[in-house]
Order: structure tokens, then sequence, then C-alpha cells
């Protein structure tokens, strides 16, 4: 195997992507690297900056939140929070997060390829997304304030607020291109740079995935693109598109809006659940259950989330037709994302179950994908649905899926992963102790949520009736056990990632899939020689266990 | 390493594109002719009809879609059905409401 | 081995991957333009008198010549790649010349007719149009914006070609290495399947 030409002079070990000196050195050789790898570490330094941003606003939401009326910050604030907090998360954070990070850093390693298809524009996806980011964050400083709109910029208020709503959609724009490239990029590497004898169905579901997403990536950011563009223009030239004063249609700009937001909810939960996929079979030491349905669900997932769109739409005015076509389908989309769980689960059954880290995070995107998607099917569900559209019961929704579900992927594929990264281990009691004060205060600050807003608390309302009260406080509390917890888990990678135990083995976990056939850190190029593959990603003999005990804690 | 494999076998003849030059010149008449022609529906129909026929030939011998791999026209088909079947399902709000 | 020889991994060739790259742009290209044709399908089926009204404000003699030169641009472009792979390098010189000076002429001939607009009072936000009912306000706001997105295309077209000959000069590009000019093609070829669709719907519904 490949493992045994990494026999050299300097310890036995080649520089890896950390340490080599290339054409720049220091701060130069990383921000001019075209190295998938490194481009992946720059991708998540940005996230965690922005990460922790977004997750101050929404800290700062939840403590105005405790009590009705004021309690530390005016309404007008409290919009442009709420609106930063949605752009930062979405944009910046979850959407960019799995496929940037670590299908950057992976990708290629897992099919055995040296690089992208297109190193060059992978940079250059970094740095749109950089730019992107500081035009979104320039409309904190800027006179005019910060954009109030929310993260949706419907229409009329989008073209009539006085704040700094051209920053913020200029900064999209700019996202939505930085999303575009990688997408495409994926989409060629994957045809293109297979190792020889890795056919289409020996590939890891990780990768999988990241396909699946790509295609969304490519094909329905463009639609946002043009449409924010566009109220841009609108903003700056009266042109007359979707402002009702000027003759358009406020509904148009909803649909056109929600045509790529929708599909973006895939970008985000497609990685996720390939992270999953991985995670799932080395710690029940089982091959995966189904690998096919699991592939092909991705695809399907991608195709039928695309067609769902206006079931954001159900109070908006469109007509009883497409109020019912929209339902359906919203239906059928959960089909596919069904079959996946039942295919983790049946992974799970009879195997040899190790509750590291990664796993723990894994477990549980299982069981808060599951109650965020069947809140998402109740929401489908016309007379549901116009009960609590705009209500806290969405907000609840849609943080089960893209926190408990991506935001959790991302945890999950960032304690597998970060040994690999970074050939240290981080200290497992402290990582499973914080994983325990996020779950329960996510579950604290979310919960609360589903019941407020079924009996009709507003969602984006500053000030609210005494009778909610008792839900917002445990939801605040909960707030601050979350928060207490990720800061926790990211103290853990900051401190090991300084003086954790170094370690040297390849296979830290006994996985199948290749990143674990590589030196820890990978090399430039990961491979001497690009590997002949012969089987499939996830082939655990029964008595393999994993020896993590032994090896790992200290 | 690799270089154009199949898609280089022939080298085309300068004829081709002549030909789908004048097609596509003749189909760009017909469109004007047919518009002047008042038939209402039928007329934004036929000038969509033309100029998807149009496109099909920039596509298959311009773009030479016809000579690439497989995979190329399943990605073409993949991303014109995606546009269609946005449009249709837009229309189902608004064939059937009146704004 | 020194890893000092190179901070970039080894770049290797693979025209079809260029290739499939740039086709996966312009389908991003395809659904920038897609979303104006929605919102253009939305509001003729909506507003379908205005509409009629006012495409009788556009010059269908401009429009169906600029069809024709932009057409013969595309004719010119396939012919500077057939002219390179037979390994006539000033053929294909010449002929993306051409093709540039015939999108020249197309931006010539838009400038005109913008101007016109202008001249008549027909520009976002003028008093005149916003006179006019609802119907014709949204026609030529998505007229300038869609036309006018075009153009940009064109121009950014017409830079890449040029881009292409300089390439083709110093012999970059040869018989044996022309994926950038095919790329630039099939950029430029889609830059004409839009506008084949913009000229009827804008400039033949009357």
């Amino acid at each position: 195997m490949a493992s045994d030409v990494n026999e050299l002079k300097n310890n036995g070990r080649e520089p890896s992507y950390l340490e080599y000196k290339g054409k720049h050195t220091g701060l130069l050789g990383w921000i001019l690297s075209t190295d998938h790898k490194r481009i992946g570490i720059l991708y998540l330094t940005g996230l965690i900056i922005f990460f922790l941003t977004g997750m101050t606003f929404g800290f700062l939401m939840r403590l105005e939140l405790i009590s009705p009326g004021k309690t530390i910050i005016d309404p007008q604030t409290y919009n442009s929070f709420f609106t930063l907090h949605g752009v930062i998360m979405i944009f910046l954070f979850v959407i960019p997060g799995l496929p940037a990070v670590f299908g950057n850093f992976f990708l290629p390693i897992l099919i055995g390829a040296k690089d992208v298809s297109f190193p060059r524009v992978n940079l250059l996806s970094w740095y749109l997304y950089i730019i992107g980011a500081v035009l979104v964050l320039i409309s904190l400083l800027l006179p005019g304030g910060p954009v109030d709109t929310g993260w949706t910029f419907y229409i009329p208020y989008s073209v009539r607020t006085g704040t700094n709503v051209m920053f913020a959609l200029f900064g999209a724009f700019v996202l939505g291109f930085s999303s575009i490239l990688t997408g495409l990029n994926f989409i060629t590497t994957i045809h293109r740079l297979r190792a020889p004898g890795m056919g289409w169905f020996k590939m890891p579901l990780f990768s999988w995935a990241l396909y699946a997403t790509a295609w969304v990536q490519v094909l329905a950011t463009p639609i946002v693109g043009i449409t924010l563009l566009l109220v841009a223009v609108e903003r700056a030239f009266g042109v007359g598109i979707f402002d009702p004063a000027l003759g358009g249609d406020p509904v148009l700009f909803q649909h056109l809006f929600w045509i790529y937001s929708h599909p973006a909810v895939y970008i985000m939960i497609l990685p996720a659940m390939g992270i999953v996929s991985e995670i799932i079979p080395v710690f029940s030491r089982r091959t995966i259950f189904g690998y096919r349905f699991i592939a092909f669900s991705s695809i399907a997932i991608a195709l039928f989330g695309s067609l769902v769109w206006a079931h954001h739409m159900f109070t908006a005015g469109m007509s009883n037709t497409s109020q019912f076509v929209f339902s359906l389908l919203t239906m059928v989309v959960a089909i596919p994302s069904a079959i996946k769980v039942f295919n983790w689960t049946a992974t799970l059954y009879k195997g040899s179950i190790e509750l590291a880290p990664p796993m723990l995070y894994a477990l549980a995107f299982i069981f808060l994908f599951t109650i965020g998607g069947l809140t998402g099917i109740m929401q489908g569900i016309l007379t549901v649905d116009i009960q609590v559209h705009d209500t806290s019961f969405i907000v609840a929704h849609f943080h089960y899926v893209m926190f408990g579900g991506t935001g959790f992927g991302i945890f999950a594929a960032m304690h597998y992963w970060f040994p690999k990264m970074f050939a240290r281990m981080y200290n497992l009691t402290v990582a499973k102790i914080a994983f325990w004060i996020v779950f329960i205060g996510f579950n604290t600050l979310y919960f609360p949520m589903f019941i407020m807003g079924w009996l009709g608390m507003p969602r984006r309302y500053y000030d609210y009736l005494p009778e909610f009260q008792t839900y917002h406080v445990i939801s605040t509390i909960g707030s601050w056990i979350l928060i207490s917890g990720i800061l926790l888990m990211f103290y853990n990678f900051y401190k090991s990632f300084r003086s954790g135990r170094k370690i040297t083995e390849q296979n830290i976990w006994g996985g199948e899939t290749m990143e674990w056939k590589v030196q820890t850190p990978p090399i430039l190029e990961n491979y001497h020689e690009v590997p002949t593959v012969t089987d499939g990603p996830y082939d655990y003999k029964f008595n393999d266990s994993i020896n993590l005990k032994e090896e790992v804690i200290n | 390493m690799q270089t154009s494999e199949k898609h280089e076998e022939h080298t085309p003849g300068y004829g081709i594109y002549i030909l789908v030059w004048m097609s596509l010149m003749t189909l760009t008449v017909i469109t004007v002719a047919v518009a002047g022609i008042n038939l209402s529906n039928f007329t934004v129909a036929t000038a969509l009809i033309i100029a998807s026929i149009k496109s099909y030939l920039v596509l298959t011998i311009f773009m030479h879609l016809r000579s690439e791999e497989k995979a190329f026209r399943i990605f073409v088909g993949v991303a014109i059905f995606f546009v269609l079947i946005s449009i249709i399902l837009l229309f189902s709000d608004y064939s059937f409401v009146a704004r | 081995m020194s890893s000092q020889e190179h901070s970039v991994a080894h770049v290797h060739r693979d025209d079809v991957a260029s290739r499939m790259g740039m086709w996966l742009f312009l389908f991003t290209e395809l659904l920038l333009f897609g979303g104006m044709f929605f919102i253009y399908s939305v509001y003729r089926f909506t507003h379908q008198a205005d509409f009629h009204l006012a495409a009788k404000e556009l010059n269908t003699v401009m429009g169906t010549f600029n069809t024709a030169i932009l057409l013969t641009s595309s004719l010119t472009m396939a012919l500077s790649i057939a002219a390179i792979q037979k390994k006539n390098k000033n053929l294909s010189i010449f002929f993306q010349i051409i093709t540039i000076v015939l999108a020249l002429s197309f931006m010539v001939n838009k400038y005109f007719e913008w101007t016109a607009k202008f001249h008549h009072g027909i520009f976002p936000g003028s008093p005149e149009l916003l006179d006019k009912p609802n119907g014709e306000i949204l026609f030529f706001g998505l007229y300038y914006v869609m036309t006018g997105l075009h153009g940009l295309h064109v121009i950014i077209g017409m830079i890449l070609i040029g881009y292409m000959t300089r390439l083709t000069k110093k012999e970059i590009i040869t018989h044996d290495s022309f994926v950038k000019l095919e790329s630039a093609g099939l950029y430029w070829h889609l830059v004409d399947i839009i506008w084949i669709f913009l000229f009827p719907l804008f400039y033949l519904i009357t």
C-alpha cells in the first residue's frame, strides 16, 4: 500500500501539508496556496470566526427576548440582529460549511486524487467567500445602519428601507459565486479524478453527498443571484421589477427567492447526511446498510428538493392549485430523507457500537434531524401551516434541521477528522462532556419554540404577550447552556491544537475509507502514487474492534 | 496526460458550420415572417419552437455537443429540465389566480 | 525529494475537465438569465396587452439585424476553432478578429437603440415611462435589464476572445492544444443562444 513508501529521511515522514515550504512561505504560503487542504483550513478559519459572530447575535437576541418589552436593545436594532444572524449563519456558516471545509480537505483524498480539478478556481472561491463576508459585515459600520429586512429581503420593504441593504445584497451575490465555483469544481473532480478502480459505486457516501450538493449549488444559486441583483437595480435605478408601486408583483420575488433558498437547505443538509453515513459504519464496525439507496437518495433529495419551494409561500396569496401541488411535492421529498434514517438505523443494528465523540454527534444528528424533518412535514400540511406560518414553530423547525442537522454534522466532522488534519488528539472526556452540554442546551433552547409557536408566538417579533414569557425564559437559559457547551468544545479543540497529544497513526478510528490510508497529516498531493482501488469503502470484518481505548486515551 | 481523446478524431470541415449558419439565418427569417401573422398564442409558441431549434443547432454543432462524451449531453439535459420544471411549477400559481 | 520545487500540485492537462468546467459555468449563466426569463414569462402572461403595446416601440429591423450579426459571429467563432485544428493559425486569428468586430457592431447598434429610447424619454425612472400603464413599465424594466446584462456579456466575450487571439498569435493555442479557444467559443455560443431567445420575446410580439 502507499503507506510503506513514506520511509524517507526526516523521521521517515515527508513534510505534511502544514509543514512544507513552497514558492511562498509564511502567511503568503497559505493565502496564495492552491493546495485543497490549505484552502480547507482557510475556510475553517473564516467559518469559526463567522459562526461565533452569528452566535453572538443570536445570544443577544435571546437576551432581549427574556422578557417582554425592551430589555437591552431597541426594536430597530433587534430587526438588524435577526437579519444579520440569519445572513451570517446561512451564507457564511451553514451553506459553505461542510463542502468548503471538509469537502475541500477530504474529497480528493477520499477518491484517490491529488487535488481538485481546478485548484486555482478553488482559491478564487475562498477569496470570494472573504470578500462577500466583508461586504455583509461592513453594513454594520456604515451610516444608514445594518440591514433590517430579514435574511429573506422581501419586497417591498427591501426596496424601501434606508438601511444598508445594498451591501448585504452584493455580499450575498458574491458569496453565491463562491458557492457556485466550489460546486463546479467538485462535479468535475468527481467525474474526472477518481482513482483507477473506484467506480461510482465504490465512492464513499460523503462524495455522493457532495456530488448531489454540487449540482444544486451550480443550478439553483444563480437564480437567487440574479434576483438579489434585480432588487439592487430596483433600489438604485427605480427600474420596476418587483416593486408593487411600479407595477411589480412582490409574490414573484418570493417565488424567485425561494427557488434557490429552498434547494439551499439541501445544500446544507446533504453533506451533513454524508458525514453521518461516513461515521456510523466506522463506530458500529459494520458496513453501511443499503449503500445504493443512500447514494441514490442523495440525488433524489437534490431533485425533489428543487421542486418544493413554494411551501414557504402558502399564506402569501398563491393559487389553490399551486398550494396543493407544492404540499404534495413536499411530502414526496421527505421519502428519500427517511430512507437514509432507516438505513443508518439498520447499520447500527447488531453493530459493535463505540460512543466516541464523532458518533455521539452523528447519533444526535439522527435524533434532531428526525424531529426537524417531521415538523417540516407537519408544516407541509396546508391547514397546519396557516396556523404556524411566521411563528416560533417555524423557527424551531429550521433550527432543528439546520443546526441540529447540519450544525451537529459539522461538529461531528470536526471531531472525526481533527486528528487526521492536525495530527493531534483532543481530550475525549472533555469532548463528551461538551457534547452533552450542547445537546441539552440545544433542546432547551429550541423545543419551547415549538410550543409557543403553536400557541401563537410570532417570529421576528421584538415584543410579546406575557403569556409567552415562561417559554422565552426557558429558551434563553437554553441558549446560555448551549453556548457554554460550544465554547467548551472550541476550547478543547484549541487546547489540543496547541498542545494536545501528537499522533502519527494513519488510522486512529479504524476507518476503511482512503483518508485513513494516507499519512497523518496528509502530504502535499496526498499520494506518492495514485492508488488502484479494489475494495468498497466500508468493508469491515466482524471481529475488528476499535483500539481506541488503549492507544488514544492517555 | 490526456489530450482530448475521441473529441479530436476527426478534424471537422468548415462546410458543416456554414450549412448550420445558413439554417440559422433562414429560421430567423421565418420567425420574423411568422411574427407578422397574428395567431396570438401560437405566434409565441412558434417563435419559441423556432428559437429552440436554432439553439439545438448551436448546441450540437457549434458547441460540439454531438461529439462530446455522453455525460455532457446528460448535463445539458439536466439543466434544461430544471429550467422547464421551474417555469411549469411557477405557472401552477399564475395560471390559476388573478393578482 | 525536495518539496521546494512545487508549492502548487503539478498541473496535469485534462481537456475534458476544462470543457466540463466551462459547460457547468455556462449553466450558471443560463440560470442567471433564466431567472429573468421566468419574470418575463410571468409578467407577459399577466400583462399581455401592455406587453404588445410596449413592444411596438422597439425597432424590429434593428433587432433582426443584430440577430444576424450575432449568429454570424457564432459561425466565425466555430470556424476559428476548425481553422486552428487544421493548423491554420492565421485563418484562425482572422476568424477570431471578425468575431470581435461583429460583436462590436452588435454593441454599436445596441448603443443607438438605447440612446434613441432615451431621447423618447423611455428609461427606468423617467416620468414618461412612469406615466404608462404598469405592464409597459415592467416591459421596459425587463428590456433594459435583460438586454443590458446580455450586452455586458457580449463585452466580456469580446475581451475573452481578444485574449484568445493573443494566445493564438503567441502559439500557446495550437492545433493540438486549443481547449482554451474551445472554452471561449462555448461562452460565446451561449451569449448567442440567449439572444436567440431574447430577440423574439422582445421584438416580435407585436
